[in-house]
């Protein structure tokens, strides 16, 4: 711990504290794998299941979804398989901003206590949803062993398409995280909000409902439904989406993760002021 | 008296503070929704009353002074830790540091109930700006110092509150830093542990390290201060050496 040139730290210096936030970000990478490693190891710790309930979840929500709506929905393929798909991408979308909104209000304690880049919290709350999908996917193989639905090399694809939403599932954390601390309602209407946004989006029926609603507009304004779609085109049905879809996902995920990053960063040097 | 009043911090600067204030806006009325807000905001009514808790505040601190803050409750003198240590940005006024801040204000913060003791010397270690390398490579004079024992694996919601400061203190001043903030001379535990305690904090205050220290006794900022700032309603109303401004604290309570 030498104090050298870099080691300087200047409030004049105000024109790219989105850039140094990055920088402070890699000095402080072992920090965001301790929060990571404290919400899984304190979440499940005196559970008797463990870190199983991170596959048991998607499983249940998957079955009583089966039994409730598959009679509903004029399903071709092979319903369970169709639902826990887009599931397990929305469980990590609606758990990574509906935690990172909390975490900012409610345990931002640390925030007036001792300096480190803000941003660890969110980028550590979003690391540990991305453990969580990747610990979901042994129940998905699981539903596609027993529903005999083939896996193509498309799947080999997946890791992108994981990277796209999680970049846009960062964004908008950071974003939403920078309103809830100047105004904490919003951390009481988001659920509310997800919840709709929820049922917005083609997950538990068929994408041909909603494509004559408002011109497909309710489908094409909503950028869960391409991420959605992405992760199903891959698996569930074994084909590579077309390079517009992908350009659409990747244009989305990059503004939404720079204009939050640039709102929070700018904003962070507030909190400190509110809460 | 002073060379407070430099327009840039100098090669041999540690911290220098120019024209800073810490201004709390506090609304008139409450605003607690983004309606609320945005009505007000266009009809131009979203009014502020400001505090200040800090106000024109010029420092310039040497590296390896040790500088002390000393002033009434409610003097600034937390604000002003907390500008430096970064928690707080400064409303106005510029600040500048250089090297490693350690605040020694917050022991154990972060420290999680059902994690055990080691997870969370990591944990709070890694919160303090500390790489994991760095971390194990003090792990066993950490562990030593705090006398835990066989408890270091055990969650510390088991620990006793003694313990879990013994544990906070251990890692907290585990290393030396370019800059140390103290709010207090801190000592925690029993009388054994509390000796050891002052013992280590001598140790780093009489070190390399630049201190900051605040604190009600006017005696330890004469006996340990190279010099001095004396804080009231957050304006620095003198600065000078250690004694002399202990004397000003003294007659100042008097009054």
């Amino acid at each position: 711990m030498l104090s050298d040139q870099a080691n300087i730290y200047d409030s004049a210096k105000t024109r790219w504290v989105s850039i140094e936030e990055i920088k402070a970000i890699f000095r402080y990478k072992d920090l965001i794998y301790q929060l990571i490693r404290r919400d899984i190891v304190a979440r499940y710790k005196r559970s008797v299941l463990g870190v199983l309930w991170t596959m048991l979840n998607p499983l249940g929500t998957m079955i009583i979804l089966t039994i409730v709506f598959s009679r509903l929905f004029d399903m071709r393929g092979v319903y369970p398989a169709y639902i826990i798909t887009g599931l397990i991408a929305w469980n990590f979308f609606s758990q990574t901003t509906q935690f990172s909104l909390n975490t900012t209000l409610w345990g931002s304690g640390l925030y007036h206590k001792i300096y480190m880049p803000r941003t660890a919290f969110i980028i550590s709350v979003a690391g540990g949803g991305l453990i969580n999908l990747g610990f979901a996917l042994v129940p998905m193989a699981l539903i596609y062993l027993v529903t005999r639905v083939q896996i193509h090399f498309s799947a080999l694809l997946i890791p992108f398409a994981v990277l796209l939403l999680a970049m846009f599932t960062l964004g908008l954390s950071l974003f939403l995280s920078t309103i809830a601390v100047f105004f904490p309602d919003v951390a009481e209407f988001f659920p509310v909000l997800i919840t709709a946004w929820l049922y917005l989006t083609p997950i538990i029926y068929p994408e041909k409902l909603l494509q004559d609603v408002f011109y497909g507009l309710v489908l094409k304004l909503n950028p869960m439904y391409y991420y959605i779609k992405i992760f199903r085109n891959l698996l569930y049905d074994g084909i590579v989406p077309p390079w517009w879809e992908w350009l659409v996902a990747v244009l989305v995920a990059s503004v939404f993760l720079v204009a939050g990053w640039k709102i929070f960063t700018n904003k962070s040097k507030l909190f400190g002021y509110y809460g | 008296m002073d060379n407070t009043l430099l327009a840039e911090p100098e090669i041999t600067t540690s911290v220098f503070l120019k024209d800073v204030s810490v201004a709390y806006r506090v609304p008139t009325e409450r605003i607690g929704t983004i309606k609320e807000y945005l009505i007000k905001k266009v009809r131009g009514k979203v009014q502020h009353k400001h505090f200040y808790a800090l106000q024109d505040i010029n420092l310039n601190v040497e590296q390896g002074e040790i500088f002390g803050i000393i002033g009434r409750n409610g003097a600034g003198k937390s604000t002003l830790l907390k500008v430096i240590s970064r928690v707080l940005s400064p409303t106005n006024g510029r600040v500048w540091i250089k090297g490693v801040v350690a605040p020694l204000l917050e022991l154990g913060a972060g420290f999680h109930p059902e994690l055990t003791g080691l997870e969370n010397v990591y944990l709070n270690g890694t919160l303090l700006g500390h790489t994991r390398q760095e971390i194990t490579e003090k792990l066993d004079s950490i562990l030593a110092f705090s006398e835990i024992g066989n408890f270091i694996n055990a969650p510390i919601r088991t620990y006793s509150s003694g313990m879990v400061a013994r544990l906070g203190f251990s890692v907290a001043t585990a290393w030396e830093p370019d800059i140390l903030i103290l709010d207090e001379v801190l000592s925690v535990g029993d009388a054994a542990f509390r000796a050891k305690c002052s013992e280590r904090m001598l140790n780093l205050i009489k070190g390399k390290s630049t201190v900051l220290l605040v604190t009600h006794s006017s005696s330890l900022i004469a006996e340990l201060c190279t010099r001095a700032i004396l804080l009231d309603h957050g304006k620095i109303i003198s600065s000078g050496n250690g004694a002399e401004i202990s004397d000003q604290y003294m007659s100042m309570l008097n009054i």
